[in-house]
C-alpha cells in the first residue's frame, strides 16, 4: 500500500493525528520507534485538564478548553472503534493547597488567567476546606490542606489505554502501524518525500513528524528548526485500592483501576529517565500531608519520562514553507490535546494546510531574525 | 542525616555473600550484609541454624547440613548483619534503600555485591494461579523451615535435581507422593551424555542424583514420562489433573496439591535496574550479567555472584563470592593485585570444578518447548492477570516491543514486576514476530524493587518541615 | 493442604487469621500457616477476585499478601509469625481504611 501520509512517531501525539487522518479516509502510515525510547506517552499522568494552563498564551487556554470540549465525543467514538475503553471522567479537577497562603497564591495564579483569557464565565471556583470536605466524603483530609482550586471542565482518562486504543483503531481502519521503525533520514523527492529506515525506504507525499523529543533532527531536514529540550517528570504509582477519591487532583488521581497516582516532579533537563530516591521520598510526603492515610499504601512502580518542552513551553503545529506537504505536531499535553489532535489538526492535515487558528503556534515564533 | 558507610555492602546471605562476607572481612574491609530472610543461609542452606540442633537435620541430607558451619563462619566474621531487611533501592555511588520492620533508611558503600540468588523459572500453564500449586522450592522451604509437607499424597511436576532431592527429603519425613510427571524430554538423556566426560569430575554429584532416583524407584512411586502438558482444574483450588505424554497418552488425576519445577533462572532485577549488561544465555535459557572474571558488571564496583552470576549452585557460589570479595579488597587498597590473583587462582579452580557438571545438568534438563508457549487461555502475568492468547494477539499487530506490551497490556506492571511474566512474554513475542527471544529483550525494571510504603518514603524526606 | 511434622511444643505461638486463633510455631512465616488452614486461599486478586495461596515461598511471586495489624500487603512468605499477631486475608483491592 503506497500511504497518502507518513505520521512519524506512534506516541500520544503522532497515533491521534494518525487516527483522526485514517477516520478521514487518508491511506496512513505510522512509525513507532523502539522499544527503548523516551516514549513520554508511556510516562503520561493521564489528566484531560484545563484549570491554571496557558499563562500569556490565551490562544493555548482557547485550544485547551476546545480539546476538553471534544474529549467526550472522541472518547465515545475511539471506544467504538477500539474496543477499549477510556475510563474517561469530566466530573471536575481539583488543585489541594496547603495553608492560607497556598490557597490565596493559588485564587491570584487562576484570576490572572481568567483576566488574559479576557473575561467570560469563570470554569473554576475556589473551594475551602469545608466545601473541600463535602466534596470528598469519605476522605480525611491532613491538617495543612487548607482548600484546593476546583475547575469544572477538569477530568481524566487512562494514557495506556488511549494509546493503545489509538494504534488498536488505525489498525482496524486499515492503517499500517510498524514499531521499532525508527526513520534516519528525511529527503526531499521530487514533491515527496523519501524516508530512510534501517534497510529501507519508504515514500510519500505528506508527512507529520511527531516523534517527541526526537523530532528536531527529523524537521530541520525538512527546513523547519524546532528547538526542543527534556524535562524530566517522576511519578509514582500504588497498589490498587478500593476506590475513594471521586475526582481527580494536580498531582494525585486514583485511575480507573485503582491504583494512585502522584507527581509529576519537573526535576531535570538532561536526556536522562533515571529515577531519584529522593523525589519519590518528596512526593510521597506530600501528598501524605494532604491525605495522611496514604502512608501505609505501597509504592509498586516509580518512572521517569521525559517532557517534550519548547522554549515557551507551548505546542508547535507548523507547515514546512520550504518542503510543503511536512508539518511537524509538538507538545506535553498529548493526553489533554488528542482530542483536537485527532479531529482539528488532523482534518487541516488532511486538507492540506494549517488554518490560521493553528497560527500562534508555528514555529517561527522561535525564529531569531537574522542580522544583516 | 548521613548514612551508615562501609567498604562494601553484600545483598543476600546464601552461600555467595557469606563467602564473600568472610574473606571480605578477613582482608580488613568493612561489610554490611543485608538480607530479607530472618536468617543466614539462602534458599539452600534455609533455617539451617535452627534445623541443626534438632533430629530434623538428618532427613534432609549432607548439602543442607554443610550449611551450618558456613552460618557459623558468616556469624563471627565482623561483618554487620541485618536480617529481615529487604532492599528496594540501589542508587549510583552506593546508596542503597532498606526497609526493616516498617521503617526505611539508607546505607552507603563503595563497592555492592550482589548476592541474590536465583528463583524458579516461572513455568505457566491453566490452572497454575489455582490455590494448592506451589513450586517445588516453596514445597521445599516449607519443609526445612515450617516442617510442614503436604497433607495428602502429592503431585510433583517437572524436572532437575530439585524434585528428586525434595522427593526423598520427603520420604524421610514421611510425606507421600501420588506420582512424579517427569517433564525430561525424549532424548535428552543421550544428547546430554556427550557432557559426562567433564561432568564425571563431579562423579559424586552424579551418584547422587543416581542414588535419588533408585530411591524414588524403590518406593514404588508412579512416574509418568515425557510429560509435555499440563493443566490444574478445580473451583477455587486444585481438584485435578490432566496430563499429555509426548506419546500422546493422556491421563486425569485427582490432586490437592501440585508442585512444579523446570529449572531456576537467575534474579537479574537489580542488575538489570542498576543498568548492567545482561547478555543471553543459551544453555540455561536465561539473561545473566555480564560479568568480568572476578564478577564485576558493567558498571564498576558493582558485582554478582552466586546463582545470580548464572546457575551453578551453591558449591560454584561460594568461590564466587570470595572472588567478588578478593577484587572489592584490591580495588580499596586492602590486598596488593599479585596476593589477589594467587588467592583468585585457587577459587576460580574450585569454580571451574563447580560448573563440571553444568553442561550436562543443562542439557538433560533444559526446559520443554511447552513452558514457553503456553495456551491461549493460561494467565501469563499473575499479578494484572494477563492471559499468553492476549499477549500473543498484540504482540503480532505492529510488532511492538516488551515494553510497548507493557503499555498496552499492562503484563508486568503488578507488585512482581515481571519476575512470573518476564521470559514467557519474550517468548511469545519471540515467536509471534518470528524472532530471536535473545534479540527481543526484557521489561525495563522499575524501582522499587519491592514495594515500599509511601509513608516509609515520605519519612526519608529531608526539606524542612512546610509552614 | 499441608501439615506440619511434629508439635512445636513450648515454642507454640498463637496468631488470629480473619479473628480466628490458629496454633503456629514461633519464627515460621505466616505463608507457612495459612497453607494449613483449611481455607485453601489466603487473598483474592484485585482485578478478577480470584482466589490465590502462596506460590514460591521466597518472595518473588507476591500471592501470599496479607494485612498483619492493619499494616496491608505484607509478603506473607517474608513474615515470621509473633504470638498474638492478627493477620487478614485481602479480598480485592484494600480499601484505604484497612
Amino acid at each position: 500500500m503506497q500511504p497518502d501520509i507518513v505520521v512519524i512517531g506512534g506516541g500520544t501525539v503522532g497515533a491521534a493525528v494518525a487516527y483522526g487522518l485514517a477516520m478521514r479516509r487518508q491511506k496512513v502510515l505510522l512509525l513507532d520507534g523502539d522499544d527503548g525510547d523516551f516514549r513520554a506517552a508511556r510516562a503520561n499522568f493521564g489528566l484531560v485538564w484545563l484549570q491554571g494552563k496557558g499563562l500569556d498564551m490565551p490562544a493555548y487556554q482557547a485550544l485547551t478548553r476546545s480539546s476538553t470540549e471534544l474529549w467526550r465525543g472522541f472518547s465515545d467514538e475511539l471506544e467504538a472503534e477500539s474496543g477499549i475503553e477510556l475510563f474517561l471522567e469530566q466530573n471536575g479537577g481539583l488543585a489541594f493547597c496547603l495553608g492560607e497562603e497556598g490557597l490565596e497564591k493559588r485564587r491570584l495564579d487562576l484570576l490572572r488567567l481568567h483576566n488574559q483569557r479576557g473575561g467570560g464565565e469563570p470554569d473554576w471556583e475556589m473551594l475551602d476546606r469545608a466545601a473541600l470536605e463535602r466534596l470528598l466524603p469519605g476522605v480525611a483530609l491532613g491538617p495543612k490542606v487548607a482548600g484546593a482550586s476546583f475547575g469544572r471542565r477538569d477530568g481524566h482518562a487512562n494514557p495506556l489505554r488511549l494509546l493503545a486504543a489509538l494504534h488498536v483503531a488505525l489498525l482496524r481502519r486499515g492503517a499500517n502501524v510498524r514499531h521499532r521503525a525508527r526513520v534516519n533520514r528525511i529527503e526531499p523527492a521530487g514533491a515527496d518525500f523519501r524516508l530512510v529506515l534501517n534497510g529501507e525506504t519508504l515514500t510519500a507525499p505528506r508527512i507529520v513528524i511527531a516523534a517527541g523529543l526526537g523530532s528536531s533532527a527529523l524537521a530541520r531536514q525538512v527546513g523547519l528548526e524546532v528547538p526542543l529540550r527534556p524535562e524530566r517528570g517522576q511519578v509514582l504509582v500504588t497498589e490498587r485500592l478500593a476506590r475513594f477519591l471521586p475526582l481527580p487532583a494536580s498531582g494525585l488521581r486514583q485511575t480507573d483501576e485503582g491504583t494512585i497516582m502522584i507527581g509529576a516532579t519537573k526535576d531535570g533537563h538532561d536526556f536522562d529517565v533515571s529515577t531519584t530516591t529522593e523525589a519519590a521520598a518528596s512526593l510521597s510526603r506530600k501528598t501524605t500531608e494532604i491525605i495522611p492515610a496514604l502512608a501505609g499504601v505501597r509504592l509498586v512502580r516509580h518512572w521517569a519520562g521525559l517532557r517534550i518542552m519548547t522554549p515557551d513551553s507551548y505546542p508547535i503545529y507548523a507547515e514546512s514553507r520550504s518542503h510543503p506537504g511536512a508539518f511537524v505536531a509538538i507538545c506535553h499535553s498529548g493526553v489533554t490535546l488528542a482530542a483536537v489532535h485527532a479531529s482539528l489538526l488532523a482534518e487541516a492535515i488532511a486538507e492540506g494546510s494549517l488554518p490560521d487558528t493553528f497560527s500562534p503556534f508555528h514555529q517561527r515564533r522561535f525564529d531569531v531574525p537574522q542580522a544583516a | 542525616m548521613t548514612a551508615p558507610h562501609t567498604d562494601l555492602l553484600i545483598v543476600g546471605a546464601g552461600p555467595a555473600g557469606m563467602a564473600a562476607a568472610v574473606t571480605a572481612c578477613s582482608h580488613g574491609l568493612s561489610v554490611r550484609v543485608v538480607d530479607d530472610q530472618p536468617a543466614p543461609g539462602g534458599q539452600i542452606w534455609r533455617a539451617i541454624e535452627t534445623v541443626a540442633s534438632t533430629p530434623r537435620l538428618a532427613r534432609l541430607g549432607q548439602a543442607y547440613r554443610a550449611g551450618a558451619d558456613r552460618a557459623r563462619a558468616f556469624r563471627s566474621c565482623g561483618a554487620v548483619y541485618e536480617p529481615q531487611s529487604e532492599l528496594w533501592q540501589i542508587e549510583p555511588g552506593f546508596r542503597a534503600f532498606l526497609t526493616r520492620d516498617g521503617q526505611a533508611r539508607s546505607v552507603t558503600a563503595d563497592a555492592v555485591i550482589l548476592a541474590t540468588g536465583a528463583q524458579e523459572r516461572p513455568v505457566p500453564f491453566p490452572g497454575w494461579t489455582l490455590p494448592g500449586v506451589l513450586t517445588v522450592g516453596a514445597a521445599q522451604i516449607l519443609l526445612k523451615t515450617a516442617s510442614t509437607v503436604p497433607e495428602r499424597p502429592v503431585w510433583i511436576a517437572g524436572c532437575g535435581p530439585l524434585p528428586l532431592l525434595y522427593m526423598t527429603q520427603l520420604l524421610a519425613a514421611g510425606g507421600q507422593i501420588a506420582g512424579f510427571l517427569d517433564t525430561t524430554p525424549r532424548g535428552r538423556a543421550s544428547a546430554a551424555l556427550r557432557h559426562l566426560p567433564a561432568g564425571l569430575r563431579r562423579a559424586g554429584e552424579l551418584a547422587k542424583g543416581l542414588a535419588w532416583s533408585l530411591a524414588l524407584r524403590r518406593a514404588g512411586i508412579p512416574i509418568i514420562r515425557h510429560v509435555t502438558d499440563l493443566r490444574a482444574e478445580g473451583d477455587g483450588r486444585v481438584e485435578r489433573l490432566r496430563y499429555r505424554t509426548e506419546d500422546g497418552r493422556e491421563g486425569e488425576v485427582t490432586a490437592e496439591v501440585l508442585l512444579v519445577h523446570e529449572g531456576l533462572v537467575p534474579s537479574i532485577h537489580v542488575p538489570l535496574a542498576l543498568g548492567c549488561t545482561v547478555e543471553w544465555h543459551p544453555a540455561q535459557h536465561c539473561y545473566v550479567p555480564l560479568l568480568d572474571g572476578w564478577g564485576e558488571t558493567s558498571q564498576a564496583n558493582l558485582f554478582v555472584a552466586g546463582d545470580g552470576a548464572g546457575i551453578g549452585g551453591a558449591e560454584a557460589a561460594e568461590p564466587r563470592g570470595r572472588l567478588a570479595a578478593l577484587r572489592v579488597a584490591t580495588r580499596l587498597g586492602k590486598l596488593d593485585a599479585v596476593r589477589a590473583e594467587r588467592a583468585a587462582k585457587t577459587e576460580r579452580a574450585a569454580l571451574a570444578r563447580a560448573l563440571a557438571l553444568r553442561p550436562f545438568l543443562d542439557t538433560l534438563y533444559g526446559p520443554r518447548a511447552q513452558v514457553f508457549a503456553p495456551a491461549d487461555e493460561t494467565l501469563v502475568c499473575r499479578c494484572e492477570e494477563v492471559t499468553a492468547g492476549a499477549l500473543r494477539a498484540r504482540a503480532v499487530e505492529g510488532r511492538p516491543g516488551p515494553n510497548q506490551l507493557k503499555a498496552f497490556t499492562r503484563a508486568g506492571m503488578g507488585p512482581c514486576q515481571g519476575r512470573q511474566c518476564g521470559y514467557t512474554m519474550a517468548h511469545i513475542v519471540a515467536a509471534a514476530q518470528n524472532r530471536k527471544v535473545e534479540e527481543v529483550g526484557f521489561f525495563r525494571i522499575r524501582p522499587p524493587l519491592k514495594p515500599v510504603t509511601l509513608g516509609e518514603l515520605a519519612c526519608l524526606d529531608q526539606r524542612e518541615p512546610a509552614a | 493442604m499441608f501439615r506440619k511434622l511434629h508439635n512445636p511444643g513450648s515454642a507454640t505461638v498463637t496468631i488470629y487469621i480473619d479473628g480466628c486463633a490458629v496454633t503456629a510455631e514461633a519464627g515460621e512465616s505466616i505463608a507457612a500457616v495459612m497453607l494449613r488452614q483449611p481455607t485453601g486461599w489466603s487473598r483474592t486478586t484485585s482485578i478478577s477476585q480470584s482466589p490465590r495461596a502462596p506460590y514460591c515461598m521466597m518472595g518473588v511471586c507476591f500471592e501470599c499478601l496479607v494485612a498483619v495489624d492493619g499494616k496491608g500487603s505484607l509478603q506473607g512468605c517474608l513474615t515470621p509469625v509473633r504470638d498474638g499477631m492478627r493477620v487478614t486475608r485481602q479480598q480485592g483491592r484494600r480499601s484505604l481504611s484497612a
